[in-house]
C-alpha cells in the first residue's frame, strides 16, 4: 500500500531543500525556539487518505521548520474523520476530500478557523499494469465482460464516480462498490479488477503497478479539498502554520506534483 | 450354527495372553481381580482392540483374514448403561436388525417379542433415562440376544443393580443362556454368577490364565488369592503346589500354641467383620504365610481374646483340615 | 436456594454491574438515538430490502455449507486417528483469530481472479467468483465455520466413542452408526454450532467487503451497508443497526425457544 514512487521524490526533493535552507537563513541558529518555548508540541493533523503522500511530505516540512513540534497524521475516510471531528475527537487539523464531509464538521462545530479550498482532484480509470483487459477508453468499461469497480457512493469519489458512468451512458455497472479509494486502488492492482475509478493522484501513487487512461469530461467534475483548524485544538497557532503551509506555494507544490490540481 | 465353539488365542502386548475354548452353547465366566484382563478379553473378542493370535468361532475365523467388528456375529452387554440414550427401548433392541437390513416393521416386531421375553414389553416406548436400572439392563440384554450371535459376551451384567433386581434377573438370565446355542462368555466379580450360570470358569491373573475348570472345582481348589477370597477359602501356595482351607476351622490365639510349624502362623489381626453367627477374622500373616489369612471365631471367643485390629495372633489349623492339590503351578489351559 | 449462603460478594457484585453495563449501555442507546420515524420507510426501501435478503441468504447458505461439510470435519476430528491430527485441530481455529479483513485478503489470494487457484480455475473455466454472492458465502463460511467444527467435535467428543463401539457389534456400518447414533447425540453441539455459526455470518463485514466487494443486491450484506451509510449519514447507519439487532434478536429468542430450551432452563434453575 505505501507505494512512493522515486520518480517523485526526486523532484521534490530540491524544492524541499531549497525551503528547508531558506526556513534556516531566516529562523537563525535557534531556529524554531519563537515557536512556543521549544516545548514537545504534537500536531494532529486529520486527512483524507488521498493526501497521505503529499501531506507526509508536508508534515516533514513542517516539522523542519518548527523544532520542538511533532506532526501526526491520521489518514482515513473523509467521512469517518468529519465524524469524528464533529464528536470532539482530539485533532488540531481536518483536510477532507470533499466539502461534504467537511459540512459535517462544521455543522459539529468543529471547525475553528476556514475551512478553505486547499486542492482539487480529478477520477480516471486505472488499469492494471499491462491493461490484460485491453480498454483504451472510458467508454470500454460498458462491456459486458469487464469488470471495473469504484467507490461506494457515500464517498466523495464515489459520488463522482457515479455522476460519469450516468453521463457517459454505460449500462455495464460496477462489479463492486469499495468502502473507498484505496480499496478500489488495490483491486486493479492486485488485478482482481480489470478497470478501476480513482482520483489522479491515486494512479499517481501507485506507480508502474498501473496504466492510466483520463476521463473526457472529468475535469468538469472535480472533488474540491477543504481544510481547516479544528475548534478543539489546544494549539490553534500551530494548527493555523500547518494550514498556511499547506496553502503557501511550498505546499501547493508538492501537491501538484502528487498530482492534485489547484483550487 | 455353532458347530465347534469358540477357540482363541489373544495376545494384546503389555494386557493379556490367554488361551480360552468353549463349546456351542456353553457359558464361561470370566473371573480375577481388577487389571486382570478381563475386559480386554472381551473385547478383543468382539474385534475393538488391536490383537494378535487367532479367533475361531462357529468354525469360522474371524482373525484370518481380520473381520470388522460388525461383521463379528457378538451379542455384547456392556457394563453399566450402555443403551443409546436418544431411542426407545424398542429402537434399541431393533438397532442390530435394522443394520442387518431388516424392514422396519418386522425389526420392530422382533424388538417387541423379545421386550415381552424379558418382561419389559410395557416399556418399550420409553427411552433409557426413563427406565430404572433392572430395567435398562433387560433391554440391554433383549438388544443383544436379539440379533442371534454366535457369541455373548456379558461384561458384569448385573453390577450396579439392586440385590433382589440383581437375583431375579440373574434367574432369567439362566433360563435364556439354556436356550441360547452360542457360546456366552461373562466377566463377572461375583462368585454366584459364576456358580449358578455357568458350566466352566476362567480364572484371568495378571493377564495370563491361572486356572480354567467347572465352577466347583475352581471353588475347591482355587490358584489364586482373587479366587480365594471369592470363595472364602484360604489358599497357601507352596513348590508343591496349593494347600487350603476353610477359615472355620483355623484357630486363633494369643499365645503361641503348640503343634507342627507347618500349620502355625503369627500375624496382626488387619479387621473383623461379622460373618453369619461368627466373626470373621482378617490376619496380616504376609510375612509368615505369604498371604493374608481368614479366621472364623465365636463373637465370644473374639471378646475374650479381645481382638482389635493391631493385635498379635497365632493361627493354627489342622492337619486333617487341610487339602493339598495341584503340583502343576501354571494352570491348565486345555478344558476338561 | 441461595439464601441461606449469605449475601453475594462485592467483590463479584461490582465487577459484574460493570460488565452488565457495558455490555448494555451501547445497545440501549443505540435504541434512544435512533430515529424511529423513519423507520418503516428505511426498511421499505429496496436498498435494505436487498440487503436484508442477501444477508438472510449468505448466513442460510453458511449455516447449510457449515452442516454439510463442518460437520464431516469435526467428525473426523474427533473420531479419525492420523497424522498431522492435531496439527489440523489447530489450523481449523486460525480463522477465529485472524482479523476479518486479513481472512477477506487471504482468501483473494487464493480464489481473487488472480489468486493462487482463482486463476487457474479463471483460466480453465472462465468462472469468477469475486463480486458474486457464492463469494460472500464463501467469505462468510471460512470466518464462520470454526466455530460451528469446534462446537460439534466438543459433542462428538463428550459423547465418546462407547455407543459407537455398541454400534457396531449390533452390525451397523460406520456410516450407520453416524447417522443413527453419532450424530443425534452431538445434536446440542450441532444446533449450538450452527447458531454460533449463523450470528457469526450475521454480523461478518471485514471478509466479505474485501473478498467478496460491495454492491446491492448482489455482494452487499447489512453490515456493509451500515458502514458505508455510516460514511455520510450516522442517523440512517443507526436505523440500519436497530433493525439488524432485531432481525438477530428476534431470531436468537426463537432459537432459544425452540431449541436451547433445556440451557435456559438450567440457567434460570436459580430462580
Amino acid at each position: 500500500m505505501n507505494r512512493r514512487p522515486s520518480v517523485r521524490l526526486s523532484v521534490v526533493a530540491p524544492a524541499t531543500l531549497l525551503v528547508a535552507t531558506l526556513a534556516a537563513c531566516g529562523g537563525g541558529d535557534d531556529g524554531g525556539s519563537e515557536q512556543g518555548g521549544g516545548g514537545n508540541t504534537v500536531l494532529r493533523v486529520q486527512a483524507a487518505a488521498s493526501l497521505t503522500d503529499a501531506f507526509d511530505q508536508i508534515a516533514e516540512e513542517f516539522e523542519s521548520q518548527n523544532e520542538g513540534v511533532t506532526v501526526e497524521a491520521t489518514y482515513d475516510s473523509s467521512g469517518t474523520l468529519a465524524e469524528q471531528a464533529a464528536d470532539q475527537a482530539p485533532g488540531d487539523v481536518l483536510a477532507t476530500a470533499d466539502e461534504n464531509s467537511m459540512q459535517t464538521a462544521v455543522d459539529g462545530d468543529a471547525v475553528a478557523e476556514g475551512p478553505e479550498i486547499f486542492a482539487t482532484n480529478t477520477l480516471v480509470v486505472v488499469v492494471p499494469a499491462g491493461n490484460p483487459a485491453g480498454i483504451e477508453s472510458f467508454d470500454d468499461l460498458d462491456a459486458d465482460d469487464v469488470t471495473y469497480v469504484a467507490c461506494v457512493d457515500t464517498a466523495p469519489c464515489g459520488a463522482i464516480a457515479a455522476t460519469l458512468i450516468e453521463d457517459a451512458g454505460l449500462t455495464n455497472e460496477p462489479s463492486s462498490l469499495e468502502p473507498d479509494v484505496r480499496a478500489t486502488l488495490e483491486r486493479v492492482v492486485a488485478d482482481e479488477a480489470d478497470a478501476g475509478l480513482v482520483y489522479t493522484t491515486d494512479a499517481m501513487s501507485a506507480g508502474d503497478d498501473v496504466e492510466t487512461i483520463e476521463i473526457p469530461g472529468a475535469a468538469d467534475d472535480p472533488t474540491s479539498y477543504p481544510i481547516g483548524v479544528l475548534e478543539q485544538s489546544e494549539d490553534p497557532e500551530a494548527a493555523q502554520a500547518f494550514v498556511d503551509l499547506v496553502l503557501s506555494d511550498y505546499g501547493q507544490g508538492v501537491l501538484s506534483d502528487a498530482g492534485f490540481g489547484s483550487p | 450354527m455353532t458347530s465347534s465353539g469358540l477357540r482363541a488365542r489373544i495376545d494384546v502386548p503389555g494386557r493379556l495372553a490367554a488361551d480360552v475354548e468353549a463349546g456351542p452353547g456353553e457359558v464361561l465366566a470370566v473371573i480375577g481381580p481388577n487389571g486382570a484382563g478381563k475386559t480386554t478379553l472381551l473385547t478383543a473378542l468382539a474385534g475393538l482392540v488391536e490383537m494378535s493370535g487367532s479367533v475361531e468361532v462357529g468354525g469360522r475365523s474371524w482373525t484370518h483374514p481380520p473381520l470388522p467388528v460388525r461383521e463379528r456375529r457378538v451379542g455384547w452387554v456392556v457394563q453399566g448403561q450402555a443403551l443409546f440414550p436418544h431411542l426407545s427401548a424398542r429402537e434399541n433392541v431393533a438397532f442390530g436388525l435394522r443394520a442387518r437390513g431388516a424392514r422396519r416393521g418386522e425389526a420392530a416386531d422382533r424388538a417387541q417379542a423379545w421386550l415381552d421375553r424379558l418382561g419389559v414389553g410395557a416399556l418399550a416406548g420409553r427411552r433409557p433415562g426413563a427406565l430404572s436400572g433392572g430395567q435398562a439392563q433387560r433391554v440391554t440384554i433383549a438388544r443383544a440376544l436379539v440379533t442371534e450371535p454366535d457369541l455373548l459376551l456379558l461384561d458384569e451384567p448385573f453390577s450396579g443393580l439392586d440385590v433382589g433386581v440383581a437375583a431375579t434377573l440373574r434367574i432369567e438370565l439362566a433360563k435364556h443362556l439354556a436356550d441360547f446355542a452360542g457360546v456366552t462368555l461373562m466377566v463377572t466379580h461375583d462368585a454366584l454368577d459364576a456358580l449358578t450360570l455357568a458350566q466352566r470358569v476362567v480364572v484371568l491373573d495378571d493377564g495370563r490364565v491361572a486356572q480354567t475348570g467347572t465352577p466347583s472345582d475352581v471353588a475347591a481348589h482355587p490358584r489364586t488369592d482373587h479366587v480365594a477370597r471369592l470363595v472364602g477359602l484360604n489358599v497357601l501356595s507352596g513348590p508343591d503346589g496349593f494347600t487350603a482351607f476353610r477359615p472355620q476351622d483355623v484357630t486363633v490365639s494369643t499365645a503361641r500354641p503348640e503343634g507342627s510349624a507347618r500349620l502355625r502362623w503369627r500375624g496382626r489381626v488387619g479387621g473383623l467383620t461379622p460373618h453369619g453367627d461368627a466373626v470373621r477374622v482378617q490376619v496380616d500373616t504376609r510375612e509368615a504365610a505369604g498371604t493374608d489369612l481368614l479366621a472364623d471365631v465365636t463373637p465370644e471367643a473374639a471378646a475374650e481374646l479381645r481382638l482389635a485390629p493391631g493385635v498379635e495372633v497365632w493361627l493354627t489349623v489342622k492337619a486333617t483340615a487341610v487339602r493339598a492339590y495341584g503340583g502343576d503351578r501354571a494352570g491348565s489351559h486345555d478344558g476338561p | 436456594m441461595t439464601r441461606g449462603l449469605g449475601r453475594p460478594p462485592l467483590l463479584l457484585l461490582v465487577p459484574a454491574g460493570i460488565g452488565l453495563t457495558l455490555l448494555l449501555v451501547p445497545l440501549v442507546s443505540l435504541l434512544v438515538v435512533t430515529p424511529w420515524a423513519r423507520l418503516p420507510q428505511l426498511v421499505a426501501s429496496e436498498e435494505v430490502l436487498d440487503a436484508l435478503r442477501l444477508t438472510g441468504l449468505a448466513s442460510l447458505s453458511t449455516v447449510v455449507l457449515c452442516l454439510l461439510i463442518g460437520t464431516p470435519l469435526a467428525w473426523v476430528l474427533a473420531r479419525v486417528e492420523f497424522r498431522g491430527r492435531s496439527l489440523a485441530r489447530a489450523l481449523v481455529t486460525v480463522p477465529l483469530v485472524l482479523p476479518p479483513v486479513v481472512a477477506g485478503v487471504a482468501l483473494v489470494s487464493a480464489l481473487g481472479r488472480s489468486g493462487v487457484v482463482g486463476s487457474v480455475l479463471r483460466d480453465a473455466t472462465g468462472v469468477v467468483i469475486p463480486y458474486t454472492t457464492p463469494a460472500v458465502v464463501i467469505a462468510h463460511t471460512f470466518v464462520a465455520m470454526p466455530f460451528y467444527v469446534l462446537s460439534v467435535e466438543g459433542a462428538l467428543r463428550a459423547s465418546g466413542e462407547r455407543y459407537d463401539a455398541v454400534a457396531a457389534t449390533l452390525g451397523a456400518s460406520r456410516w450407520t452408526t453416524f447417522r443413527r447414533v453419532t450424530l443425534p447425540l452431538a445434536m446440542p453441539g450441532v444446533v449450538a454450532g450452527a447458531v454460533l455459526a449463523w450470528a457469526r455470518s450475521l454480523g461478518e463485514f471485514g471478509a466479505t467487503v474485501t473478498f467478496a466487494g460491495n454492491y446491492q443486491g448482489i455482494t452487499q450484506t447489512m453490515p456493509s451497508l451500515i458502514y458505508q451509510t455510516l460514511q455520510n449519514d450516522r442517523e440512517t447507519a443507526q436505523t440500519l443497526s436497530i433493525i439488524l439487532l432485531g432481525v438477530s434478536v428476534a431470531v436468537l429468542a426463537l432459537l432459544r425457544n425452540r431449541w436451547l430450551s433445556a440451557g435456559a432452563g438450567t440457567a434460570g434453575a436459580g430462580r
